[in-house]
């Protein structure tokens, strides 16, 4: 039986569950504290309000409106950390994903309120944009070997401020937002089909939702049943042998950056081309959406199914901080919770590797325990 | 303590040689294989014990157990007569045990000084004191002959060398238990007489030594007394004094093993390999490592290059698999110029490589056995889709059959996790992929290395079989009794040029010696490297 037991628990995919359950619960403890220090009497409020999110409403409808909501949201955060997951199973370190978010931003809005085009052209646009990004990255890494991490942090920035730039035209007159997709070009909405009266007529719930979704599933296969995956993951594990067998690797690394870049393009649509956010042409801070991507793709075990779930529950917490009561806390909370989430991810693994030895331990004592005096 | 307890022992009769260590009912499991099936091993102090048997049968893992890099699910280990836990290798080295292991755990973008201190550096005020410790690395690589570059990379040094720093790691930490995981399946004859000096040596002092190696006659020159285990179990422990290698072989196998290589006459057919003046760069100094090479292969006919190790080897092979560009030269494989061709053109054109570094090269490691067999042919029809998909049924049956024919020892077969496999498995499953391929030039490197004599009995019969089928192979291998055996050419390779060529039937040991040391050296002009010359050479009959 004790066996058994071990079977269970070593399962890795277990493992990896187990400990994405568990970064959770430390940080939302961490911020509980944290919430304590601040303002002891309220904590308790505000930890539950965050974590209830929409569920703070009593009526079902209102619930439902703002579910939607978390979701609106989720999607794009989804499609970053599918990003990321699919470079780094190739060995390479995607955190240009925020760059190229930015620029699938700028790409879709200014297709959609300048060029005035349909939603379906607005989205490939952006992707295009991501992975024109993504290719630079991909570029430099493979022919100049100048390690990903740097040449996306730095483009992450130059993309931001040209966005700014590019979207200064689409500007409202009285705002640093830009112009409303909704009146000025409503073809370039992404169609809801129906999906909107399920969440009590929420306008900004579309079929984003489930493409991303479907995306997710996309990867998975790539990743897994398909020659190409074969490469790429071929390459992640062992460059060497990935050479050695006569992967093109230069090609590989172009290839998965930019098929990374169009997925966060593609993200970044599924929010401005819901409505449900402008971009504000004077920000100097590049969206967290990406970062918040790297976060959810390790909490989420580095698999595609795994990420959905974790991609949902990062939303769900950040959207819950606009819950809190703004004169106690500042509104950050959630983002910081959120953030000592992600800090914690790279726990996961040394908590398999705790459980493991534990494991093993605890089998040999049980051994010395029923076999000694 | 330790000193007088040494001093204690060297009074006792050898009668009554106390234990340095005693493994009792060891038992370990994996998933799908009992690796050690209740193994009792007792090593006295200051013998050298040797450990026989198989690929797969057991001995790193058990060795892994001594060193707390596993946990035993049954047994108890005694140090010095006292019970003790190990539970990781800094458990072991507090005991004093000390491994050199199969795979050798180096950190490549170190140099060779920073890994052998590594853990265990000086420091004064602060700051590495690498001084004194270079010195006494120093001292120690002259005592014992050890010959590495402290300041070169470790990614950039032969397999030998890294060796050679694994001991040296070892030695620099005063261990008294010495565990050699087939320290000897990467080095050059010469230097395996140098070690097998320096165990005794070692043992002299007083340091308890566990060596496994899959090479009979240096387990009968060297040890006291060996182990033997098959498939997981504990068959025996011998006096090597009262024992003979046929005895030890059929201990370890369960049948006769022919040690000799029989094989019938070559009959060379046309030019599949032809390499004219090639040239590569060297990753070590500004010279070229290979210098203007000119040989061929022909069908039909195993040519093979022997020289000490790091004499420009291994950039040959580079230069040949397209894993390097060549400085200067040609390569024409079937008559056609490859010189420029990619690594994937060359093997879709025929050529198979079986790589120096399996864990480098040969294989991914992470995933499973029925992926790495189909790393040189994921991309044909037999395995791909029109869609791009894996044709997973067809990957199973295509790797159970290599697995079966090649004999290839796992936990859970196709889907073992390669990593999980001893390393003499792991070399059956590259031999495996690469000679299935049915190529047309087998370039093999090393091919027998760390696999034990049922093995290399049959991959040298399949090294022929390929001959007699009329394919070229090239072999390149340190071992001169594996050239003198299976090849039907020899070129001897001295730093970076071909200097001599011989027919093995008609030298010996001594004379290639002489050339691999450089002592000697043909006229270029009346050797048959160039092809042209069949015949010709001083050493060939005509
Ligand atoms: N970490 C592991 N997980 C699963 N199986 C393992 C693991 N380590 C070893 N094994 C299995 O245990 C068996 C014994 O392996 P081991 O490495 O001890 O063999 P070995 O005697 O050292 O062989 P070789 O001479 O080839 O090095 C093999 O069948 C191997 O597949
Ligand atoms: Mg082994």
């Amino acid at each position: 039986m004790k066996a058994e037991k071990k079977g269970f628990l070593a399962n890795e995919g277990f493992q990896s569950v187990l400990a994405s359950f568990l970064c959770i619960l430390v940080g939302i403890l961490f911020g509980y504290i944290v919430l304590l220090l601040i303002n002891g009497e309220g904590a308790n409020k505000a930890i539950l309000a965050i974590l209830k999110n929409f569920m703070t409403y009593p009526s079902r409808a209102a619930q439902m409106k703002y579910l939607g909501n978390t979701l609106v949201k989720t999607a794009p955060l989804l499609m970053c950390a599918l990003s990321v997951q699919f470079c780094y199973k190739a060995g390479l370190f995607n955190i240009g994903v925020a760059g190229q978010y930015v620029a699938g931003a700028g790409m879709c809005l200014y297709a959609a309120l300048i060029w005035k085009l349909p939603w379906f052209l607005c989205v490939p646009f952006a992707m295009l944009a991501g992975a024109a990004l993504a290719a630079v990255t991909g570029f430099l890494k493979a022919y100049r070997n100048v390690n990903e991490v740097i040449s996306g942090i730095m483009l992450n920035w130059i993309t931001l401020y040209s966005v700014n730039m590019l979207l200064s035209p689409a500007k409202e007159v009285s705002s640093p937002y830009t112009v409303q997709v909704a009146s000025t070009n409503p073809s370039a909405l992404i169609p809801s089909m129906g999906l909107g009266s399920l969440f009590s007529k929420n306008k900004y719930v579309t079929i984003a939702i489930p493409l991303s979704i479907l995306c997710a599933l996309l990867i998975w296969i790539v990743l897994n049943k398909t020659v190409f995956g074969y490469e790429l993951r071929a390459t992640g594990l062992n460059k060497d042998a990935a050479k050695y067998s006569g992967m093109k690797e230069k090609k590989n690394t172009i290839l998965t950056l930019m098929i990374g870049g169009a997925l966060a393009g593609m993200g970044a649509s599924f929010l401005y081309l819901s409505g449900y956010e402008q971009w504000s042409c004077t920000q100097s801070s590049v969206p967290g959406m990406g970062f918040n991507g790297i976060a959810a793709t390790f909490l989420g075990g580095l698999h595609p199914i795994g990420t959905v779930f974790s991609s949902y529950f990062i939303q769900h917490i950040t959207s819950g901080g606009s819950f809190l009561d703004k004169a106690v806390y500042p509104s950050q909370i959630s983002d910081l919770i959120s953030s000592i989430i992600i800090y914690l991810c790279g726990f996961v693994l040394f908590f398999k590797t705790f459980l493991n030895s534990r494991l093993s331990a605890r089998q040999d004592a049980g051994r010395k325990g029923g076999s000694g005096k | 303590m330790t000193a007088e307890m040494e001093k204690t022992m060297e009074h006792m009769e050898p009668g009554s040689q106390p234990y340095a260590i005693e493994m009792l009912h060891i038992t370990k499991r994996f998933p799908g294989i009992i690796a050690n099936d209740d193994i009792t091993l007792q090593l006295r102090k200051g013998e050298i014990h040797a450990l026989l048997g198989e690929n797969g049968a057991g001995k790193s893992t058990l060795m892994s157990v001594l060193f707390g890099l596993y946990q035993a699910e049954e047994g108890s280990i005694k140090k010095d007569g006292k019970e003790v836990r190990i539970q990781n290798p800094n458990d072991a080295n507090d005991l004093g045990i000390g491994m050199v292991h199969q795979h050798f755990k180096l950190v490549h973008c170190f140099t060779v000084l920073d890994n052998i201190i590594l853990g265990v550096e000086s420091t004064r005020n602060g700051l590495l004191e690498k001084k004194e410790a270079r010195r006494r690395v120093a001292a120690l690589s002259e005592k014992y002959g050890l010959k590495v570059d402290l300041d070169a990379m470790v990614e950039d040094i032969t397999v030998g060398m890294q060796q050679r720093t694994e001991i040296l790691k070892m030695l620099y930490r005063d261990n008294e238990i010495l565990i050699f995981d087939e320290p000897t399946a990467v080095l050059t004859p010469a230097e395996i007489d140098d070690l097998m000096l320096i165990m005794k040596s070692l043992a002299k002092e007083g340091k308890s030594i566990l060596f496994i190696s899959h090479k009979l006659n240096e387990i009968m020159s060297v040890a006291d007394r060996c182990t033997v285990l098959r498939r997981g179990k504990y068959i025996g422990t011998v006096d090597i004094k009262d024992t003979t290698r046929e005895e030890l072989s059929r201990m370890m196998v369960g049948r006769d093993v022919q040690l000799e290589v029989e094989k019938n006459e070559s009959r060379p057919g046309k030019e599949i390999l032809k390499v004219s003046n090639m040239s590569v760069a060297s990753k070590m100094h500004k010279n070229n490592a290979v210098k203007n090479v000119s040989f061929t292969v022909r069908a039909g006919e195993i040519v093979c290059i022997a020289g000490i190790d790091g004499n420009g080897q291994r950039e040959l092979v580079y230069g040949l698999s397209g894993l390097e560009p060549l400085a200067g030269g040609q390569i024409f494989l079937n008559g056609k110029d490859i010189t420029h061709a990619s690594i994937r053109e060359r093997s879709v054109l025929g050529m198979s490589h079986i790589p120096e570094d399996r864990h480098k090269h040969g294989l991914v490691l992470d995933y499973s056995l029925e992926y790495n067999l189909i790393l040189q042919g994921y991309f044909k029809q037999q395995f791909r889709s029109r869609m791009g998909f894996l044709k997973r049924p067809d990957i199973r049956a295509y790797a159970n059959k290599l697995i079966e024919q090649y004999d290839v020892r796992s936990g859970q077969g196709a889907v073992s996790q390669v990593r999980s496999m001893s390393g003499g498995n792991q070399q059956k499953a590259i031999i495996a992929r690469e000679i299935d391929k049915e190529p047309d030039l087998l370039i093999a490197v090393q091919p027998t290395r760390g696999l034990d004599v049922g093995a290399i009995e049959y991959i040298h019969k399949k090294l022929l079989a390929q001959r007699d089928a009329g394919r070229a192979v090239l072999l390149i291998s340190l071992e001169l009794e594996e050239v003198l055996s299976v090849s039907d050419r020899i070129l001897v390779m001295y730093e970076g040029e071909i200097v001599g060529e011989f027919d093995p039937r008609k030298t010996n040991r001594e004379e290639l010696g002489l050339y691999m040391a450089g002592a000697k050296k043909q006229d270029p002009g009346r050797r048959s490297g160039t092809g042209i010359n069949q015949e010709g050479g001083p050493s060939h009959e005509s």
